[in-house]
This record gives structure tokens, sequence and C-alpha cells, in this order.
């Protein structure tokens, strides 16, 4: 079997052993009990499972954790550990963003890695990173008014 | 509104099911109906802080659960703040009565100097040191709830008609509030190989394939089920992902017998017009299967733990759930307990109870072993009990007038409402797979004091002259179907304010002033009128340029919410929403951030199978599928949503989780027909159907 591989997960270094071809998404659910990340399809079609690697937001339900050995991983379990995190987090509370909230840990992981690479992106922008994402309950507008919300904050705006 | 008592109360009349002081400095209230994304439990706790005069913060709901919870059937058909929240509020000001009434003897006190405030007992306004936990040991919780103690009147209301934080989004989105979440010591994974089509039969496994590639996997084989088992989830998931390379079904000739139903059935007799109209329509228009399409995949988990079996689902009804269980699995009733816990996003009878029969199956073959299943996407997409195929047909006359003169609205639709016991069935998908003779016997449509399934907003809101209305369910196709949000009302509503507009052009009218002159229901004027205001109708498109305004309304079920639509379509390869204006009555708003939700997520989901969704079957099968040949309504597909609430705090609160699916897709539809100058009658409204059509014209 494969040997252990280590990374960097939500600011501490994390060990998994027998890695091998287990998606990143079932190691941290199973191995690592962070449950934010959710199983919506297992295809790359919906996004529920998304999180950021090295600043970058990948769907964890494909991706082999062994792939991921010295990676900066963030899960949505962190978010509160940066400004831009905090932000969206305090935004989607106070926009009450979504509905059932199945699709939100991965949205934020999206709009998290697009406010960390551009503080104040344009709104086709946002739209085109969340068009990677599926929303079933129509709380497409909350969400849109949350990531303008933090996005504004973060760039010094209204 | 009579002096009966809810429903929910006469079956449940003891307080003590509905609240408990327990927990120091928490109020538990025990509501039997569930949260399904809607932010439900939210406004229950407003509700009921309101008459136990309390913060929000203060209370809690309890989960909902077989062991405790008062029995409230099903969450469903828009009743859960009509029916549970008057239930709650008509308890909760019995129960502050009866701590009144325990402090009143404590202290010696006369009544009408006790108040209360957040839990404390107060005389003449001060503090008495008494709280609602001290003194709830010392009342008698069996009391029966008897509506006699008066409820808040409306100007006293705090927490209702506020917009308060959802009490259940935090660990929503920072992990751990779903029942995909949830584990147990020991907790085994599971995954069920279904049937690709419906009473297939599994002709063979072949275990030694499945042994070598997939090593330590448990098979799980009773009749046509199938499960594979492990306590490595992936190990597991990754075998159920290759199942076709180790299961062979086959059809077995005689399984299949349509269940029998009612012939035609008339909801309106009608009269038959004494003479010719000056012009007229006789159209149909259809909807194809729809899929419920949760973002999350069903699940539950099952633990026989002592005898006692615990399901943990995401149901919308939990007790006709426990009575199918037990039933099926030759339990006794009380040896089945069955815990609510949240799943995502919920729009009718989706496979939730089907993967908690699931578990319960493969939990009784593991005593002592909790055992969680999680349905694959294609099988959440194409497994789960579908909306249903239906068609309605509309023939009408208008006079010289131009007004309608005759109206016959036929519906032919499958089965609306088979849910679990539904019928005295069992409902359950892997209940046929364990017996293949457990299917319905009889279908019927659901009653009308429900709110009719396939009948569901037939009867049009307009004062037509002797309008006739039937109803045939259609059982003839294997494929189940069942209740999806607004059930027939969204092509019934899609099918009438269609035919309005086809009249309207008829009689030369436009069509808001068209409806109008046939609507004498007061609060769908409101809403029209204002839904026509917001948008500026009838805007400055002509038709057949490629852009164009419809409008569309209706009341849901024709005795709850009103909403009217207005949409602002694009045409150019597709057809594209650019704009909805909704105008809403739901009576008093209990949360208006809440409400605006139901209404535009409604919204959005209907114009989603309105422009794109259609589960491409084969015959009586359905494919598997997944997202992609499942597309919905994208980020950048959303139009920009303005919303208004006609707002009485007077009246009743009506349910808004569905009052916006019929409407929305007729004045998608109408705005459609009017940009390309056709009529569009057949959803879903695809690129597809698009070039049918235009081949035609």
């Amino acid at each position: 079997m494969s040997s252990s591989i280590s990374f960097q997960l939500n600011g501490s270094m994390v060990r998994v052993d027998e890695a091998g071809d287990e998606p990143l998404l079932f190691v941290l659910r199973n191995r690592l009990d962070l449950k934010a990340a959710h199983f919506g399809c297992g295809l790359e079609q919906c996004g529920a499972c998304v999180v950021s690697i090295d600043g970058q937001a990948r769907y964890s339900c494909t991706l082999p954790v062994s792939a991921l050995a010295g990676a900066d991983v963030t899960t949505p379990e962190g978010l509160g550990g940066d400004p831009v995190g905090m932000a969206l987090l305090e935004a989607f509370e106070a926009e009450q963003a979504g509905q059932c909230g199945y699709c939100i840990s991965g949205i934020l992981m999206r709009v998290h890695a697009l406010l960390k690479a551009q503080c104040r992106p344009s709104r086709e922008a946002v739209v085109a990173a969340l068009d990677k994402h599926l929303c079933r309950c129509g709380a497409h507008g909350s969400i849109l008014r949350a990531v303008e919300r933090a996005a504004a904050r973060l760039g010094g705006g209204a | 509104m009579d002096n009966a008592l809810p429903k929910s109360l006469q079956d449940n009349p003891e307080l003590g099911r509905w609240v408990s002081f327990d927990e120091p400095g928490i109020v538990g209230i025990r509501s039997g109906k569930v949260e399904l994304g809607q932010g439900i439990l939210t406004a229950l706790a407003q509700i009921a802080a309101d008459e136990l005069l309390l913060d929000p913060g203060l209370v809690a709901l309890v989960p909902c659960d077989t062991d405790r919870s008062p029995d409230e059937g099903i969450t469903a058909g828009s009743q859960s703040v009509e029916v549970s929240g008057a239930s709650i509020r008509i308890a909760m000001a019995q129960a502050r009565a009866a701590l009144i009434d325990v402090a009143a003897a404590r202290l010696g006190a006369d009544h009408a100097g006790l108040s209360c405030r957040d839990g404390g007992i107060l005389l003449d306004g001060a503090p008495t040191g008494l709280d609602f936990w001290f003194l709830a040991p010392e009342v008698d919780w069996r009391q029966h709830v008897s509506g006699d103690v008066p409820v808040q009147p409306v100007g006293a209301y705090r927490a209702v008609g506020e917009s308060h934080p959802r009490i259940d989004m935090a660990p929503k989105r920072g992990g751990g509030g779903f029942i995909h979440d949830l584990s147990l010591p020991g907790l085994l994974h599971a995954r069920v190989v279904r049937q690709p089509f419906r009473l297939a039969r599994l002709a063979n496994v072949d275990d030694a394939w499945l042994q070598r590639r997939h090593p330590g996997i448990m098979v799980l084989r009773k009749n046509d089920f199938l499960a594979l088992v492990g306590p490595d989830e992936y190990g597991v998931h990754a075998a159920h992902a290759e199942a076709d390379k180790f299961t062979a079904w086959e059809e077995a000739p005689g399984r299949w017998r349509p269940a029998e139903t009612a012939g035609e059935t008339v909801i309106r007799p009608g009269t038959v017009p004494s003479s010719p109209g000056a012009a007229g329509i006789d159209v149909r228009y259809s909807r194809a299967h729809v899929a419920h399409a949760s973002i999350g995949p069903s699940c539950a988990l099952a633990w026989l733990d002592a005898g006692r079996l615990t399901v943990w689902s995401h149901s919308q009804g939990i007790f006709p759930l426990r009575a199918q269980i037990a039933g099926c699995l030759g339990l006794e009733l009380s040896a089945v307990r069955v815990i609510h816990a949240h799943g995502s996003g919920c729009y009718g009878h989706n496979g939730a109870d089907d993967a908690a029969l699931d578990a319960a199956i493969v939990a009784l073959e593991l005593p002592g072993q909790p055992v969680r299943v999680l349905w694959s996407r294609e099988d959440e997409l194409s497994r789960g009990p579908l909306g249903a195929a239906m068609s309605a047909g509309v023939v009408a006359e208008i006079d010289a007038a131009g007004r309608v003169a005759s109206w016959r609205l036929s519906v032919v639709s499958e089965p609306h409402a088979q849910r679990p016991g539904f019928g005295g069935h069992v409902n359950l998908s892997s209940a046929e797979a364990l017996d293949s003779a457990r299917l319905p016997g009889k279908v019927e449509d659901l009653p009308a004091a429900a709110g009719g399934g396939a009948a569901r907003n037939a009867v049009a809101i307009y004062d037509f002259p002797g309008q006739q209305v039937t109803v045939r369910l259609d059982t003839r196709s294997r494929i189940r179907t069942s209740s999806l949000r607004s059930l027939g009302a969204h092509l019934n509503v899609f099918a009438i304010e269609s035919a309005m507009d086809e009249l309207a052009d008829l009689a030369g009218a436009d069509p808001l002033d068209f409806r109008l002159r046939h609507l004498s229901d007061e609060r769908c004027r409101a809403v029209l009128e204002g839904a026509a205001e917001m948008s500026g109708w009838p805007g400055s498109h002509r038709a057949g340029e490629g852009r164009a305004l419809g409008i569309a309304a209706a009341r849901y079920k024709n005795k709850g919410a009103w909403l009217a639509a207005v949409a602002e379509v694009s045409v150019d390869e597709e057809i594209r929403l650019e704009r909805l204006w909704l105008c809403a009555d739901v009576g008093l708003v209990v949360n208006p951030q809440g409400a605006r939700s139901q209404i535009e997520g409604g919204a959005i989901q209907a114009a989603s199978w309105t422009l794109k969704e259609e589960v491409k079957v084969e015959g009586d099968r359905v494919p598997a599928f997944d997202w992609s040949a499942y597309p919905i309504l994208t980020f950048s597909e959303i139009p920009e949503i303005e919303t208004r609430f006609i707002v009485d705090p007077a009246r009743a609160p009506l349910g808004a989780g569905e009052a916006a699916q019929g409407p929305v897709a007729a004045a998608i539809g109408n705005a459609a027909s009017r940009a390309l100058g056709l009529t569009l009658r057949d959803l879903p409204l695809t690129r597809e159907r698009l070039v049918e059509v235009l081949m035609g014209a």
C-alpha cells in the first residue's frame, strides 16, 4: 500500500497514512472529522465539496489525497483563520445567504479563493466563478449579495 | 376560522408533548414539522417566543422524534406555519398560563399582578425570583390543550414579523449540520445497488470479481435488494461505482401491474354553453417528468440496538415512515424509532424515505452495528420518485364582448401522491426489491381538502360561467412519481394562464385587462395590479421582436397564498429569463427575510423546471443520469428579482413556499410566446422544443 503523506490543513500539519487513491473529501470527512465539505456528486459537477488548495478552489471529491504532499489545504472549518474568510462568514450571516445550506460551504471556498486573488472582482467574475456551483433552493440572489457585501468590506468600499 | 383546534392539537392534545423546560434557560419546543431548508424551525421559534413572552434566542426546537414529538403527519403543502404554527401558538399560551398559575399559588398572589418576561415571573412588574424552569416541575404537563387561553393579540407580536436569523444555519455552513455528518461508534458504510428499472430481477452477482477487485466488501443480498457494506466509506463507494461490472439484471415478465384508479373525476361539473361563442381555443399543455435534484444525496443511518431499531432520516414524515418500515420488516411499531436529522434542500417526496428503509434493512442484518447509507448522485436524480408528467387540455370560447363564455379544463396526470403509507401502500423503493408484489393496488389523487394532487389549482380563479374541470390519473407507466413542490399546480396554472393569454389575443385585449375583467377575488386583483405596477406593464416591446413581458397569477391550492408574476424574457437561440417581478399576499408574514427567500427560491426553481428540466425517460424506464444530462438554472442564468408583499398582519399567515411555482412558469411561457409571436405549450421551453415549434410554425 502507499506510504503516508503530510500536508498543511487549516494552519496545522496533518499526516495521512495509507493515502492511496482515496479522494481528499473522504479523508477529511471520515479520518479527520472535518464535515463542512460535502459530498454532492463525486463527479466535479456541483461544487459542494470544494476546498482551497494552495489558494486555488479545487474539487475534493475526486482529488487523491496522495497528490497533496506538502500542500496548503483550507477547508470551510478554517475560514475563520484569515480576514477574507471572516469577512465572508460575517457577510453570509448578515445576508442570511443560502437556504438549505448544503451548497454554501463549497461556495464559500470558491469565493474565498477569488477574493484572495482579487479583492474587488467584477460581478461577472463572481458569477463566472459561481457558475461551477449548483444551488437547488434558488438562493442565488442572497449568495451574490453576501459576496458583494464581503468584497465591499475587504476592498474598503461602501 | 372556526373554533375547532388545529388538527395537530386534536391529534396530540397533551401539553407536554409540545414543550419542555428540562434545560435551564432554554425552552424546548417540539414540533412535528421538520426543517427542509425552508427555515420553518426559525419561524416556529418566533411564534413560540411571542406567546411565552421570551426572546427567540431562548427557544430551541427539539429534533423531531417519533418517541417524543407530536405526530403532525407530513411536512408538506405549505402547511407548517398555518397548522403547526397555530398549534404552537395555542399550546404556548396555555403553557404560559399554567406557569403563571403555579407562580400565583406559590406567591399567594393575585393573577392580575403577575406577568412574565424572558422566563422570569414578575409581580407588579418586579422580579419574584421565580422562573419557568423552577416552576415547570409543578405544572401538570399531561393536561390537554384546550384552546381556552387567549393567544396574544397581533399587536403584541415582537418576534413575529421580524427577520430573525435562521437558528440552524451556522453548523450547516461550518460543519456538522446535516444528517450526512452524523457519526456513531463503529459506523459501517453501505451503498445499495438499485434496480436499474422498476421491478428488475437481480439475475447475477459476480462475487468473485467483486472480491478480487474490492477485497473485503461485504455483500448483502435479499431477493432483488443488494447492498455493499464495509467500514471504509471510500472502499464501498468505489465498489458501488462499478456495480454494473459485477451485477446483471433482467426483466421479470408479469411483475408489473398498473394500479387501479378512478376514471375521469369531475372536479367541477360546469355547464355546456347553449350557443357557440365568437371564437375559441382547443389546445393542450404539458410538462415532462421533473427530478427533485437535491444537491445532497439521500442519506440515512440505522442501528439495531438491544432489539430496538433506531433510524435517522431526513424524511418529510417520520411517523408514516416508521409505520412503513415496521410493517415492511415485520417489526412491532414500538420496536422502531425514527429521528429526523436535517438533509439537503427538500422539495417533496424524494429519496429520503427510500434511503431510510435501505439503512433499516441493512441494520437488521447486522445487529448492534450502526449503518449509514448514502445514495449516489445518479441514484438521487433518477431512482427516487419523480415529479409527475402531465397534460392539461383547455377548450374555451369567448363571446362577442370579449368575455370567456365557456371553459373546460381536462387534466391527465401520473400520480402526485405516492408517499409512504398513502392508500395503505408501502411506497418505498426497496420494499419492492424485497418483494415484487408490494406494488400499490389502487392509487387516488390527494383529496380536495389537501388541495388535490393532479387537481391542484385545476379550477381557475376567474369568474367563468359554467367552468368545467375534470381530472384523470394515468397509472400505466412503471415510472414512480409522487409529490414535488406544488404538485399539479405548476402545470395547471401554466395551462390556465397560458390559455388566458391565448384568449386575450383572440379578444384583442391586453392580458392584464383581460384577467381583471374576469376576476372578482380582490386579493388576486391586488397582487396582479401590484406586479403590473412594479414591472411597468405592458412594457414597450412589441410581439415577435425577441423580448417581451408576460404576466400570470394564481392563488395556491385555491385557498392559500396569492401570487402574481411578471417575467421579462429575451429569445435568440434560447429563451433567457431576464427579470422577474413578484407580488405576493401570504397574509401575516412571520419572518420577512424567510418569506422572501421561500418565494424567490421557489420562483428560481420554477424557472429552472420551466426553461430547462426534463427527465429523458425511455418508455417506462428511467436511465441513470447525472447533472450533465439534467442541467438546472445556474448563477449566470438567474434573473434579477424584485419581490413585494401585500401585508396585512390581521390576516392569518399562509405558506409561501409553493405559491410562485405556477405563476412564474406561466409568466415565463407568456413572455416567451409574446417575444416569439408564437404559442409555446409544452414544458420545458428548451432550445430543442423551441426548434420543434419553429419548424411546425
